[in-house]
């Protein structure tokens, strides 16, 4: 069947078999940074955005973003590195594997809510596991970056 | 120190924050062969019959392979990633005829992509000769059924295996008369605890691609922490020359131990080796979950005695370990529950240690971060914590009076020296982070929650004793920037940059300058790869005395620059300066002079061993709520004092520590392993098999008390293992202590906080 | 591993019916639990080009449409004001947001999972389910129906005035609820819904009369006294089995907490709803 998406802004028009994963899809399409940690929508790892509100890629038919804007982390490199900053001044980011997951996540949440408390923080990430860092460090990255930019965004 | 004991950015950490290609996944080649294993359905069975023809037929597919395309009485290996000889049997094949666990492989079928490869498995027809399975470890001892009853099986090392008795190693050791010296304390306790094969679960999954290189030699990239031990394996596997085969790491997301044992490199290769084609194979999570190398499953007998006053006086402690169908790291495993734990007591008269470790038809277990100590400290400390509670006395002031110190030495730790130690002041730190006088032994909270504090202490080790090699090799390149390379892995721990940080600070440069490569059979200098706590303690010796020697290095040719003697000059990290004149040239010219007509290579390289494992040590302090009406239990803080020597990199060090906390809680709290009648494991996912959430924890606090351990680089220790001990006995204590039962199986649910209280209410009544 | 040979995004709902009528095809909701299985498909009848992912919000009652996602439910205000915040309390355990983007309505509701929230939720409701050959039924007959071919067009929610409260026992806070209970109050009857028993959730009713000795207002703690008997009654009422998660005899226990702590939320919610 075919399929046409905007992937990073950019529009594709292809010929997919009914059943891709829309994970499949984007790895394919050069998007590694979108990641398979299981196979039953627990870990997080393989979060996009569609038409901005961030779903689980790994239990997403392709097909089914036909029409729509689909976004990775190859797509938001600037808006993720202003934030990623601060968890790599925690070294937080550890083996690295769920970050990409983690940091989608983590701009949606930015993106809905500007001035997340912790419960709110907590709470909108729970779904993305992390194995290596406890969240605890995750968690300082978050809240150091949230009073930096309260406080205007340049240091 | 400049650059050493500063929060020093991870080198890769903007690339993996920002999604970049590095993991075995993303570098696959896009056009190579999908490979998948047929498994077997049974936990133990011959396979009578077993007919591939249509899979072998199927349209995409390359090839398929059973046993019998593997010789049957061929020599057996072991997947540990152990120096060798390995301790652990010699008990796989790598297709076996005899399957040993619901999950072990039947059938290798590699094919053109997923999809005809799935089909293929569907196509093979086995009929199996199904036999009686040994489930229960605590029967599996001289069983009349043998895990491994081939003759081809064996033992390399004297571990007292068995294969005639289901036994994988057995071992004995005491010093003094225990029994006399219970005979005569106040105070005998005895107790049993279990703990489960808790998985690693990091997050990549287990994953290899491999190719024939221009030379036709077998190239393996894989998420791996012990490329030279891959290597050795995977020859042994297919009998071919260790010259044949190059293994290399990309990055790794996550190994805690998981990846220190070869679990699925050697199908691919076998693939590649026979088929000449590029091929790859990706665990997926089920495969993880349930054909891998999980935690050892260990149930443990204590008797500890202790006089009145608190003076605890012997420790026996009999341990029977789980190691599954096959033997990876059961031998080795199981001492660690009485060295890490016994050792803790410096003021003991007699202690005693006994163990089996035995074979079931249960999933093989392996390396998983505290390696048999994390089961052995839960055991040992939640007895002192009992014995508190029996004595009367405060379980803080208990190990006050007890603990090891510095300059004692620890019999049951192999007789070392207990060369740098601040477990004191580790207790005295946590003691006041959590509010201990304030918050022991518990507080109502008025809701039907009731918040219980409780602490445990830990050691580890640092490497293991005069047994690893760590090796490091230096360049200097164009412009003076540096090349280190290793063959340790860094597996997010951030030893790329720890071992850089110490490189720099012997060079004075900064972090930045030098590069870190590794690791890679071919390349890199030999090293026993990253596990048990060794990389930062030996392998960062190691650079450290290769980076001193560049120093000489440099020194030398810039005194050749300079026209005076080598002797005559100093090195300020920049410049090589002539003491005499005051002439100098830079690090960069001498660099540029290094690479026209010059005769001195400046490459240094050094190979470091220690023949003791100075322990870090730790205590932690949970305080945790428990709603006594449904049992859910939330650890609302965990506090932790470290004593690693020197924190290289204070941030990953913290880091590490909160993480190994939080693994530790999970296997306290959540992670269950349940089998069903046929053996099959239930927590198969990870929908089933629990690991903690963001919100499953409250705080995690981390502070550092030093001791400087001189022999390792910069005064520091090892930090990847100890820290995730603390927490089995620590919330098992603040769990006693806010519901007044004590729990001696791990995990403790909610069910059974609620029906142990039920049984305690019958019992009081 | 789950595939198909067609994907079929309907533009009437005739056609997805038609559709659904051949055993081998499959009508996808989020596709979460489908995707986790190993079913071979023919074709999948996607009903997102519908229209169907709104909650539309009348005088009389939200008419949520089967696209729906939890996390529509979980944020819209109506609903939770309606529900004293129980809506949400019901899903935001689930897994995460992104889950909870992709799960919708129509599929939680149709597969009547026992592990179901959103199904414990709505049964304690005044819900309808509107099927498009099928009409609206009641929830509760629903649940209790074997599973057919028709199509779940949208859940309807009469905004009869109540009060409700929603509780839940987990392993960890993001799992499956080990068991679930949703308490509500109205038309003078307490409805008390039990869900991962482990089996699919189960409504028991007591008429509010009926309970009237037991509020004897001479006693210390009246509320407290019903509460009481309106979880003892859950507990002998309401069948409990062994999974994973749990046994019988910690389910039987969970029964009676969460249904007293659920009754005596309901109870204030209820008297907060009369103060103000």
């Amino acid at each position: 069947m075919q399929l046409t998406l905007h992937l990073n802004g950019i529009p594709i028009c292809e010929e997919i078999a009914p059943d891709t994963l829309l994970l499949d899809f984007l790895r394919a399409h050069g998007c590694k940074s979108v990641k398979r940690g299981c196979e039953t929508s627990n870990c997080g790892l393989c979060t996009v955005f569609l038409d901005g509100r961030p779903i689980l890629s790994c239990s997403f038919l392709a097909a089914r973003a036909d029409g729509h804007a689909v976004t990775t982390l190859e797509g938001l490199q600037e808006e993720a590195k202003e934030f990623t900053a601060f968890i790599a001044d925690q070294g937080a980011e550890q083996c690295g594997f769920c970050n990409p997951g983690f940091v989608m996540n983590a701009l949606a949440l930015f993106r809905e809510n500007s001035d997340p408390d912790e419960t709110e923080i907590k709470e909108y990430l729970a779904g993305n596991l992390c194995r290596c860092s406890g969240y605890e460090g995750q968690l300082r990255g978050i809240k150091n970056f949230l009073e930096w930019k309260k406080r205007g965004g340049a240091s | 120190m400049k650059t050493v004991n500063q929060p020093v950015q991870k080198k890769d950490a903007m690339q993996l924050l920002g999604g970049q290609p590095v993991y075995v996944n993303d570098l696959a080649p896009e056009e190579c062969l999908i490979v998948k294993l047929l498994r077997s359905p049974h936990p133990n069975a011959l396979i009578a019959e077993i007919d591939t023809e249509a899979a072998q037929r199927a349209a995409g597919i390359e090839a398929v392979y059973t046993w019998k395309d593997v010789p049957q009485d061929g020599v057996r290996f072991t997947l540990a990633g152990q120096t060798w000889p390995e301790p652990s049997p010699q008990d796989r094949l790598l297709l076996d005829r005899h399957v040993r666990f619901v999950g072990d492989p039947v059938a290798i079928v590699a094919g053109r992509n997923e999809r005809c490869v799935d089909r293929a498995l569907r196509m093979i027809k086995v009929k199996y000769e199904v036999l009686d399975a040994v489930l229960d470890f605590r029967t599996a001892k001289d069983h009349p059924v043998l895990v491994h009853p081939e003759e081809n099986w064996e033992a390399l090392c004297d571990v007292g295996a068995d294969n005639k008795r289901n036994l994988c190693a057995r071992d004995a050791d005491q010093k003094g008369d225990v029994d006399a010296v219970l005979a005569t304390c106040d105070v005998v306790l005895e107790r049993a605890y279990h703990t489960k094969a808790c998985q690693q679960t990091m997050m990549e999954p287990f994953g290899a691609f491999c190719s024939i290189d221009t030379y036709g030699r077998l190239h393996i990239v894989s998420s791996t922490q012990i490329v030279f031990h891959c290597r050795r394996i995977v020859a042994k596997a297919l009998g071919i020359p260790k010259s044949k085969i190059r293994v290399e790491k990309p990055r790794i997301g996550g190994g805690f131990g998981a990846k220190q044992t070869a679990v699925m490199e050697i199908y691919p290769a076998f693939v590649t080796w026979k088929t000449k084609k590029t091929s790859k194979l990706i665990f997926s999570r089920k495969e993880c979950m349930t054909a891998s190398s999980p935690r050892h499953e260990m149930e443990m007998q204590v008797r500890i005695g202790a006089m009145k006053n608190g003076h605890i006086r012997a420790i026996d402690l009999y341990t029977l370990s789980n190691t599954g169908a096959y033997g990876e790291h059961g031998p080795t495993t199981v001492g660690l529950s009485a060295h890490k734990s016994i050792s803790l007591y410096g003021k003991l008269d007699a202690f005693r240690f006994e163990s089996d470790v035995v074979y079931t038809n249960r999933m093989s277990a392996g390396a998983y971060r505290g390696y048999g100590a994390t089961q052995g400290i839960y055991a040992v400390e939640t007895a002192v914590n009992e014995l508190a509670e029996q004595l009367g006395m405060d379980p803080i002031r208990l190990r006050e009076q007890n603990i090891v110190r510095e300059g004692d030495t620890m019999m049951a730790y192999y007789g070392e020296p207990n060369t740098s130690c601040a477990l004191d002041r580790c207790i005295a730190r946590v003691k006041e982070m959590i509010g201990w006088d304030e918050k022991y032994p518990c507080r109502d909270m008025g809701n039907g929650k009731v918040r219980g504090v409780g602490i445990g202490l830990a050691m580890q080790g640092s490497g293991i004793s005069g047994v690893d090699v760590g090796s490091a090799a230096l360049k200097v390149n164009d412009e003076g920037f540096y090349t280190l390379r290793i063959g340790a892995a860094d597996m997010g721990t951030g030893c790329d940059t720890i071992l850089a940080q110490i490189a720099a600070e012997v060079l004075e440069c900064s972090v930045d300058e030098v590069t870190v490569f590794g690791a890679d059979t071919d390349a890199s200098p030999y090293d026993s790869g990253s596990y048990a706590s060794s990389t930062t303690f030996v392998t960062g010796k190691a650079v450290e005395y290769a980076a001193t020697e560049l120093r000489e290095k440099i020194c030398a040719l810039g005194a050749r620059m300079l026209g005076c003697e080598a002797q005559a000059v100093s090195f300020d990290g920049e410049r090589v300066l002539c003491e005499l004149d005051g002439r100098s040239v830079s690090r960069a010219e001498i660099a540029s002079a290094s690479q026209c007509g010059n005769t001195i290579a400046l490459e240094s390289s050094y190979t470091h061993s220690c023949p003791t494992s100075p322990p870090p040590f730790m205590a932690g302090a949970a305080e945790v709520e428990v709603d006594l009406e449904t049992g859910e239990t939330q650890v609302i803080q965990y506090v932790a004092a470290v004593d690693c020597g020197t924190p290289v990199n204070p941030n990953l060090a913290r880091v590490q520590a909160e993480g190994g906390i939080l693994q530790g809680i999970g296997m306290t709290l959540t992670e269950n392993i349940t089998y069903n009648q046929d053996g099959k494991v239930l927590e198969n996912s990870l929908m089933q098999y629990k690991i903690p959430t963001r919100q499953d924890i409250g705080h995690i606090r981390v502070e550092f008390e030093s001791s400087y351990e001189k022999l390792g680089p910069f005064g520091a220790k090892s930090i990847g293992e100890v820290v995730i001990n603390t927490p089995l006995p620590a919330v098992t204590a603040a769990i006693h202590n806010a519901c007044g039962v004590w729990f001696r199986e791990l995990p403790i649910t909610p069910e059974k906080i609620v029906l142990g209280q039920m049984e305690k209410r019958k019992i009081s009544t | 591993m789950f595939t198909c040979k067609e994907y079929r995004k309907v533009e009437t709902l005739e056609e997805a019916w038609q559709l659904n009528q051949k055993k081998s095809n499959l009508l996808i909701g989020g596709m979460l639990w489908v995707k986790m299985g190993h079913r071979n498909v023919r074709t999948v009848i996607d009903l997102s080009g519908l229209g169907l992912n709104e909650i539309e919000e009348t005088e009389q009652e939200f008419r949520i449409g089967c696209m729906t996602t939890l996390r529509q439910l979980e944020q819209h205000e109506g609903l939770n004001r309606y529900t004293n915040g129980a809506i949400r309390e019901s899903v935001c355990h689930i897994v995460g947001v992104q889950f909870r983007n992709g799960a919708t309505v129509g599929g939680s509701v149709f597969g009547r999972f026992g592990f179901s929230d959103i199904l414990t939720m709505l049964l304690a409701m005044d819900s309808y389910v509107e099927l498009y050959k099928g009409g609206c039924i009641p929830l509760n007959e629903f649940v209790n129906r074997s599973r057919d071919r028709d199509v779940l067009v949208r859940v309807i929610i009469r905004k009869t005035p109540a009060t409700f409260a929603y509780q839940s026992a987990r392993n960890t806070r993001t799992d499956f609820p080990t068991l679930a209970a949703a308490v509500s109050c109205y038309n003078d009857t307490w409805h008390i819904s039990v869900g991962a028993r482990p089996g699919r959730a189960m409504l028991l009713t007591v008429k509010e009369p009926a309970l009237l000795h037991e509020r004897n207002p001479e006693t210390i703690k009246p509320e407290e006294r019903f509460a009481k008997y309106l979880s003892e009654y859950a507990a002998e009422h309401i069948s409990v089995g062994t999974n994973l998660r749990g046994s019988a005899a910690y389910r039987r226990q969970l029964i009676k907490v969460l249904v007293k702590r659920a009754c005596l939320e309901a109870d204030r919610n209820q008297i907060r709803k009369q103060n103000s």
